[in-house]
């Protein structure tokens, strides 16, 4: 951890400011610097200085059969929900409903990816924070067998994107319309018995996070999320709040708006004439716990959670959480797959605009396309989660920093990042983000 | 526009996908690390195909992208395991380091790897933490000039990856 803080010493009074240069154990470049005067925030602005990187320019002119494969070069640890929110966008577009086991498959690699992704954050990143670790590599020193836990079940999530999507990393099998190539089900049989490791050992997991010892910290906040009649949401859903919001994803932009604002390569969005709205783990669980599969509301329950968690810190708990239903998910996929007759439904394009919405590990990922009757991508406008929820960030340390101003700088530096890690901020993806800092105004 | 060359996994003659990372384990194995759309970030994987086109028996070569996690799975149950990467420390360009990382720790600002800051570093430190590493593995650092988006090496770290393959090479004929 690269963080540093610049307050002299004399305890907190004295505290001037909070800066962190470089945010350690997040994806891309960002940082953070809080501004304080006399013990009170005056400033709190998470930098994002990533530089931009035209995906949404580069989509223009290209046919609406690349946008699965030009936008999962956005994050390498996410690239199957850049696939899933621009196929579905597009087949909003052309009129195409995806079912049966091609859908299931769908459902599937996502599961993949909320493993791989959620163990690599909580495990390997977010741990170390708790535990008082500078970072995992010394955590493994003192924790051996959960580091190797943590990389075992990793890698089950991994095999899962492997087989379905070709590669594990930037997998290439998966098209507007199904996937280019599907399993038999002798390929998919081999997951199953490494997946039933994986379920006890994520139930570990769950219990391992419970014992973390946890910040007391809560905000009303406004839970936004995918929510189907049916099931925990990965691909499909209306989008809900638990402030009354409940509209098709069709509906995004007449409910949500981005902003510039000058710190950050990142646009913010906000609920028009509302504010800053949570989307992630938190948001997902709260406003699903109903949804979530009977042995992960069991263990969220043993763990102390109740069915809404307000606590950002305890997010690593609801991953772990949603990396047990994850693998359960992807067990009963497996269990019931019949290979379908076609890879993949036809195709024919058509004008019009389509929205995508699907929920990645971080949160909803919104996906907007235009093409023309050609299917050549007139316009494209791509929402990732982590800007959605920077000004969440920004507003949970305008609160966070006076109440534990008593912690002085280095450890209140050190929550600063904990608690912008609660976020697993994705800075290559919202950039189109982490130093810390925290300054003291003269009085 | 170079997002989307190279971007299909080869085939096997089996017909089906596989990712060139995932060879079996082999006692001797040279894993190459990069990114060849980003010039001389491809030096670990140029050297690795160089070193593929000798056929040393007995040598699997891997071409992988970095990402730490999956590096500590590929060295699993390998002897010898050589690891060509390029650096970014400041030194002049085509500058080669040899690390022998059994004995020795690895700066983790030598390579730079932005997926959550797991890359060969820490994948050589965790797998150290956990007892996981090879019996022998040597990591080759060659120093780029320019990681800007595009094909090719700069002159000076084609000729250290020229004297990286004769060396890597020269020492596992001796095995």
């Amino acid at each position: 951890m690269k963080s540093k803080s610049r307050a002299p010493r004399g305890g907190a009074a004295k505290l001037k400011a909070i800066k962190v240069g470089f945010l350690a154990r997040v994806e891309g470049e960002g940082g953070l610097h809080v501004k304080l005067r006399d013990g009170k925030v005056t400033d709190v602005k998470v930098n994002i200085f990533e530089p931009p990187r035209f995906f949404e320019a580069f989509l223009r002119g290209r046919r609406f059969t690349e946008a699965p494969d030009i936008t999962a070069r956005i994050c390498g640890i996410c690239p199957i929900a850049y696939q899933m929110s621009s196929i579905h966008a597009m087949e909003d577009i052309l009129g195409v409903k995806v079912t049966g086991q091609l859908r299931e498959l769908r459902r599937l690699i996502y599961c993949g990816e909320w493993i791989e992704s959620h163990v690599l954050h909580l495990a390997m990143l977010h741990a170390p924070d708790f535990l008082g670790y500078e970072d995992a590599i010394r955590m493994a020193k003192d924790h051996p067998d959960l580091v190797k836990l943590a990389l075992r079940l990793k890698k089950a999530g991994n095999e899962i994107v492997r087989i379905l999507g070709g590669r594990e990393i930037h997998p290439v099998n998966v098209r507007v319309g199904g996937f280019y190539r599907v399993p038999s089900k002798a390929e998919l049989q081999p997951l199953e018995e490494e997946l039933k490791w994986a379920r006890d050992a994520a139930q570990q997991v769950v219990q391992f996070t419970a014992s973390l010892p946890m910040p007391e910290f809560e905000q009303d906040y406004e839970f936004v999320a995918l929510r189907h009649p049916d099931e925990y949401p990965f691909n499909e859903g209306r989008l809900v709040s638990n402030k009354g919001l409940d509209i098709a994803v069709r509906e995004f932009d007449e409910h949500f708006e981005e902003e510039h604002v000058a710190h950050s390569n990142a646009l913010h969005s906000r609920i028009k004439r509302r504010g800053n709205y949570f989307v992630g783990p938190n948001a997902r669980y709260s406003l699903n716990f109903d949804r979530l599969s009977p042995i992960a509301q069991e263990a969220a329950k043993a763990a102390g959670l109740g069915p809404v968690c307000r606590n950002p810190f305890q997010s690593i708990v609801v991953r772990a959480v949603e990396t047990l239903y994850a693998v359960d998910e992807a067990l009963r996929i497996i269990g019931q797959y019949e290979p379908p007759d076609r890879p993949c439904v036809d195709l024919e394009p058509r004008t019009g605009t389509g929205y995508g919405c699907s929920e990645a590990p971080r949160g909803i990922l919104v996906h907007r396309y235009r093409i023309d009757n050609q299917g050549v991508i007139l316009d494209a406008k791509i929402i990732p989660p982590t800007s959605q929820n920077l000004r969440t960030m920004e507003q949970d340390l305008w609160h966070f920093v006076p109440q534990n101003i008593h912690l002085g700088p280095e450890k209140l530096t050190w929550q600063c990042e904990q608690a912008l890690r609660n976020y697993d901020p994705c800075i290559s993806c919202a950039t189109h983000f982490l130093k810390l800092t925290i300054e003291e105004e003269s009085s | 526009m170079h997002l989307l060359r190279h971007s299909f996994p080869e085939t096997d003659h089996r017909g089906g996908i596989i990712l060139s990372d995932r060879a079996a384990p082999a006692p001797r194995l040279v894993i190459g690390v990069g990114n060849d759309l980003r010039r001389d970030d491809g030096a670990g994987l140029v050297a690795a195909r160089q070193l593929r086109g000798l056929a040393i028996p007995g040598v699997a070569v891997i071409e992988a992208s970095g990402e730490g996690a999956g590096l500590m799975d590929l060295w699993s149950g390998a002897d010898c395991v050589h690891l060509i990467d390029a650096a970014r420390s400041g030194a002049a360009p085509g500058t080669i380091r040899r690390i022998d990382a059994v004995t020795q720790t690895v700066p983790t600002d030598l390579f730079h790897y932005s997926t959550h800051a797991f890359g060969v570093a820490q994948a050589v430190e965790m797998a150290r933490s956990l007892g996981m590493l090879p019996p022998c593995l040597v990591l080759h650092a060659i120093e780029g000039a320019d990681f800007s988006a595009g094909e090719g090496l700069t002159p000076a770290v084609e000729q250290a990856v020229d004297r990286v393959v004769r060396d890597i090479a020269a020492q596992l004929a001796d095995l």
